[in-house]
């Protein structure tokens, strides 16, 4: 697809995003709430062919935001969604695995340094923190102290 | 295998740099063939993101040019571009072919490395000391033109820290040359070794479907005949302005990857030359004294794929928030695809092919039906150069 | 004086521990035995298990998960054993202080574990070759 066409192929989902932010020429932010990131992401894989690249995860006070990272990479275009939990509590998404297996690592790792719970990820285990590390406790959070 | 991992075994192959509890491998066996593999990290992680939140946006890159050794410059460059992209700044001409010199180098004497590497593990020790022989003129190169053999420091927000005197660049440049000569060697010698060939072709088979699912980048994609390139596809630095190919070859197995390796090599060290005649004359950084509110994505091509780093900044001084991702992250886990149904004595050398960044491969156990450690990593890596000796036999 | 710490000074075989680097420090030491510094001629040599080992060559801020590790290969080490602390990091920890999953410095470690231990410090991020070799020469020297 050339640029045009990409851009015109992502109002197909434009119900499911709630704002759009193109910083640069090859740079878009998708935003949207939590319970339509898999579907966005899953659109982008699937549909337009990009590559996943990686997951950010931020503590951003009221709520957690999680970004996903794709590349489209036939234009050096990199989208990323962004998507917000409101519930503090107990933050929870869907995971993205079952569609995009690449994600596996990264949301065990944010399971393990933010507490977001990743619905029906395939293998939720510990990944990047020691044996011995609480439970309970999330380094990445703003509260944590060393 | 989902149950808690067996306490790892002590023993640990002979100068091997990574040698020690970096990730915990365990292959799960039915006869001699692999059909699980799991691995444990968490012996490196440091936290590095965590810290960043506490330096100053000029301080980060010295943190994060030591997140890996060997990809030292690639990962100061993918932070310092997504600054540059919430700054809204570029660099000047002098600085982008600078940046471009010193990552170039950097990939030559990282896959001179992995060539070494991936001769050690099939017993060709000969390889190894040839290729960490020819590979130290490269660090004397960059210890001429950084002060360092790693951990460069060039890169800052804006531009270059050290700029290349003139002077230099006819001496770099002949330097080029007599490395070009060794390398050509080198490669011919590795890729024209009937022993190799059999050693190496048809093992450890990434698919092009698999090397897309697991998003693998770098040279383990390029030798699945995934063309992609970060260089290409989203050109930094000055690789826009420079005449050059991406290498990639279809078949997927360890043979592909040593390939696009050694001639990636030959093609980095083309690159250099030309950047160094045509280094424009100018400055080499631009002053940056406010990064505003926003958040930004930068990536590089390292020696092992693609860095990505995505910061944000709230206008202070800081960084609220940086994730810094390594391509090993992605590659790493391909290891499912391309070990499984493996002999064992292919093991060491599939894992190698992805070049963990040497913080992988290098703890394996494997165990059997029981739960009981059958191999350890000594005994993995002599299965693994005694199919070399019999394919010896048979080829000679 | 003992024989051991005699054939320990004239060739010390080490042994090679990552409890946490960045690896540069690891292919420095790697380096050390290729040709261009060729440190077998001088007796060193890399083994594989712990309980060969005259010398340990440590490298990293020693992370959590890491540490139960370290301070079993120091258990496994015949004594007396010399523990190198290659690079800055295990030296002090440096820019990696504040990590959350950082237990460094490797030498409080190390004393934990055996409060006599011999250690000596070879600072450089990473040391050149020839620092380390240098580093460890004078340390056995000083035995």
């Amino acid at each position: 697809m050339n640029r045009e066409e990409l851009i015109k192929k992502l109002e197909e989902v434009k119900d499911k995003v709630t704002a759009v932010e193109q910083t640069t020429d090859l740079r878009i932010y998708l935003s949207c709430e939590a319970q339509n990131a898999p579907g966005i992401c899953r659109f982008l894989y699937q549909d337009c062919g990009c590559r996943f690249v990686i997951c950010s995860c931020i503590d951003a006070d009221d709520w957690f935001e999680v970004l996903y990272h794709f590349s489209y990479d036939q234009l050096g275009f990199i989208i990323t969604v962004k998507a917000f939990i409101r519930d503090r509590q107990n933050p929870a998404i869907d995971s993205i695995t079952p569609s995009v297996p690449g994600a596996e690592w990264i949301e065990r790792e944010m399971h393990d340094v933010m507490g977001i719970e990743f619905r029906n990820h395939p293998d939720m285990r510990r990944l990047i923190l020691a044996d011995d590390w609480p439970q309970g406790v999330y380094p990445e959070r703003k509260e944590a102290k060393k | 295998m989902k149950e808690s991992l067996r306490k790892p075994v002590l023993a640990v192959g002979p100068f091997h740099p990574l040698q020690e509890e970096m990730e915990f491998y365990q292959l799960t066996l039915d006869g001699e063939i692999v059909t699980d593999i799991d691995v444990r990290i968490s012996y490196n992680h440091r936290g590095i993101e965590k810290i960043s939140e506490t330096l100053q946006f000029d301080q980060v890159p010295f943190l994060v040019s030591r997140i890996c050794g060997i990809c030292s410059a690639s990962h100061p460059l993918a932070y310092v571009q997504a600054v540059e992209e919430i700054a809204g700044v570029t660099p000047p001409e002098r600085a982008l072919y600078v940046r471009t010199i010193i990552n170039e180098l950097e990939r030559v004497h990282s896959h001179m490395l992995w060539v070494g590497l991936a001769g050690h593990f099939i017993g060709y020790d000969t390889v190894f000391m040839w290729a960490w022989k020819y590979r130290e003129p490269v660090l004397d190169l960059l210890e001429e033109i950084t002060g360092n053999r790693n951990n460069y420091g060039n890169v800052k927000i804006g531009g270059c820290r050290e700029d290349i005197p003139d002077e230099l660049v006819p001496q770099l440049l002949k330097e080029l040359d007599e490395i070009e000569k060794k390398t050509e060697m080198l490669t011919k010698a590795v890729l024209d070794d009937p022993i190799i060939h059999a050693r190496l072709k048809g093992v450890g088979i990434l698919t092009n479907d698999a090397a897309i699912e697991y998003a693998v980048t770098g040279p383990t994609a390029r030798g699945s005949g995934v063309a992609i390139d970060v260089r290409r596809d989203d050109p930094y630095a000055a690789y826009g302005q420079l005449d050059w190919n991406v290498i990639t070859e279809p078949k997927g197995d360890v043979f592909a990857k040593a390939v696009v390796r050694l001639l990636e090599t030959l093609e980095s060290i083309k690159m250099t030359k030309e950047a160094l005649r045509k280094l424009p004359k100018g400055p080499v950084t631009v002053e940056v004294k406010q990064i505003p509110p926003g958040e930004g994505c930068g990536h590089a091509e390292a020696p092992r794929g693609e860095t990505f780093h995505y910061v944000r900044s709230d206008g202070g001084n800081r960084p609220i928030r940086h994730k810094a991702r390594a391509p090993s992250y992605v590659n790493v886990p391909s290891f499912r695809a391309s070990c499984i149904g493996q002999h064992i004595a292919d093991v060491t050398i599939t894992l190698a092919a992805v070049d963990p960044c040497y913080s992988c491969t290098e703890r394996l156990a494997v165990v059997d039906s029981h739960g009981s450690v059958t191999h350890d990593y000594d005994a993995l890596l002599k299965l693994s150069r005694e199919k070399t000796e019999r394919i010896k036999k048979e080829v000679l | 004086m003992s024989w051991k710490i005699k054939y320990l000074k004239k060739s010390p075989w080490v042994f090679h521990v990552n409890v946490g680097a960045c690896n540069n420090c690891d292919i420095e030491i790697v380096n050390c035995l290729t040709p261009k510094f060729d440190v077998e001629r001088l007796g060193i040599k890399l083994v594989g298990s712990p309980r060969h080992a005259d010398a340990l060559l440590v490298t990293g801020v020693g992370t959590r998960q890491a540490v139960p590790r370290l301070k079993e290969v120091y258990r496994q080490a015949s004594k007396p054993c010399v523990v190198f602390l290659i690079g800055a990091c295990p030296c002090g920890t440096g820019i990696f202080s504040n990590g959350y999953h950082v237990e460094g410095p490797v030498d409080k470690l190390i004393k934990e574990e055996d409060p006599n231990a011999i250690i000596a410090y070879v600072p450089g991020c990473p040391p050149k070759p020839e620092a380390i070799i240098s580093g460890v020469v004078k340390a056995l020297e000083a035995i």
